[in-house]
């Protein structure tokens, strides 16, 4: 298991000269499963949603789980915790921006107030 | 010795890959393409003037195995990355042709989701719901099948032993090119079925 982690720990995420140059970064197959296992649990207790009354936590409660899957898979899966902060900053800059955007956009439709 | 040089003037000098910097460029646009439909789809799922309303034809449990579906498709997706970098073919065949059935599962399933809301009364045309409806999940539809081409294109040309260039670096670029349509469905599965309107 040890060995296992340490290859697939050692992901080569360059191109060119600079793949000379392994970055470490990465997780262990266990690691993958265990982070598939929690989003699927995490999707389990957003259906429950639809089924049990949860009252006011229902919204609040379901743009969390959502969230957090969100930044889970983009963390791990895609690597973007492990990798250059460069494409961190890329790939939130455009979500931010698009979030602002739309929200202000749906602002002036009065969609908050209905 | 004129095909060394050429490499030479593409190696990056801020030590980070220029395609991988391009991928997660394009991944950031992205968002923009989709936060509009998603904010076009908030907008108008309540204008039903026609025709059935979200909370009459959305099967839940039905969508919510297909969500579970796409998102284990992740997870081999990821199999397979790591398999590219371990120099395994045979796990990385595997992984990709498995990512790509459950990938081909879940359009099946929307396929046949849209005729069911085809048979209920839901056309195109019918509401603005259920054109922000179609367009949106449409266009991630259609994501999703580029994503089946590209992983099913890909592992013929590795079984020819064709690929150029850095083969798990070209493997993460599709990785990172499916968990993307993988969180634009985390997204659409609590905004548009899980929440009423």
């Amino acid at each position: 298991m040890t060995t296992e982690t340490t290859n697939d720990a050692t992901h080569d995420t360059t191109h060119g000269a600079a793949s000379e140059a392994p970055v470490e970064h990465g997780m262990s197959t266990r690691g993958y499963i265990v982070v598939a296992l929690i989003l699927a649990a995490i999707t389990a207790l957003e259906v429950s949603t639809y089924y049990v009354d949860f009252g006011p936590l229902f919204l609040p409660s379901l743009l969390i789980m959502m969230v957090i899957k969100f930044v889970m898979v983009v963390s791990y899966f895609m690597h973007l915790k492990f990798d250059n902060k460069v494409f961190s900053w890329l790939f939130y800059a455009g979500l931010f921006l698009a979030v602002g955007v739309y929200v202000t956009a749906l602002a002036t439709f009065q969609f908050f107030l209905r | 010795m004129a095909e060394t040089a050429t490499q030479e003037v593409h190696a990056p000098t801020s030590g980070i890959s220029n395609v991988k910097l391009g991928m997660w460029l394009f991944l950031g646009s992205e968002c923009l393409l989709f936060g509009g439909l998603i904010s076009t789809y908030m907008l108008y799922r309540g204008r039903v003037s026609d025709g059935p309303t979200p909370e009459q034809i959305y099967d839940i449990p039905f969508t919510s195995v297909s969500s579970f579906v796409l998102l284990m498709s992740s997870l081999t997706m990821v199999l397979a990355v790591s398999a590219a970098h371990k120099r395994d073919d045979r796990g990385l065949n595997l992984w990709l042709t498995v990512t790509a059935l459950l990938g081909a599962t879940f359009v099946g399933g929307q396929v046949y989701e849209f005729t069911a809301f085809y048979n209920e009364g839901l056309g195109f045309t019918t509401s603005l719901f259920g054109s922000s409806f179609y367009t949106l999940t449409g266009f991630h539809g259609v994501h999703v099948t580029v994503g089946i081409i590209m992983l099913l294109a890909f592992v013929a040309i590795n079984k020819r032993s064709r690929v150029p260039g850095s083969k798990p670096e070209s493997v993460e670029m599709i990785g990172l090119y499916w968990h993307f349509v993988d969180i634009v469905w985390i997204i659409i599965f609590t905004l548009v079925y899980l929440i009423p309107v």
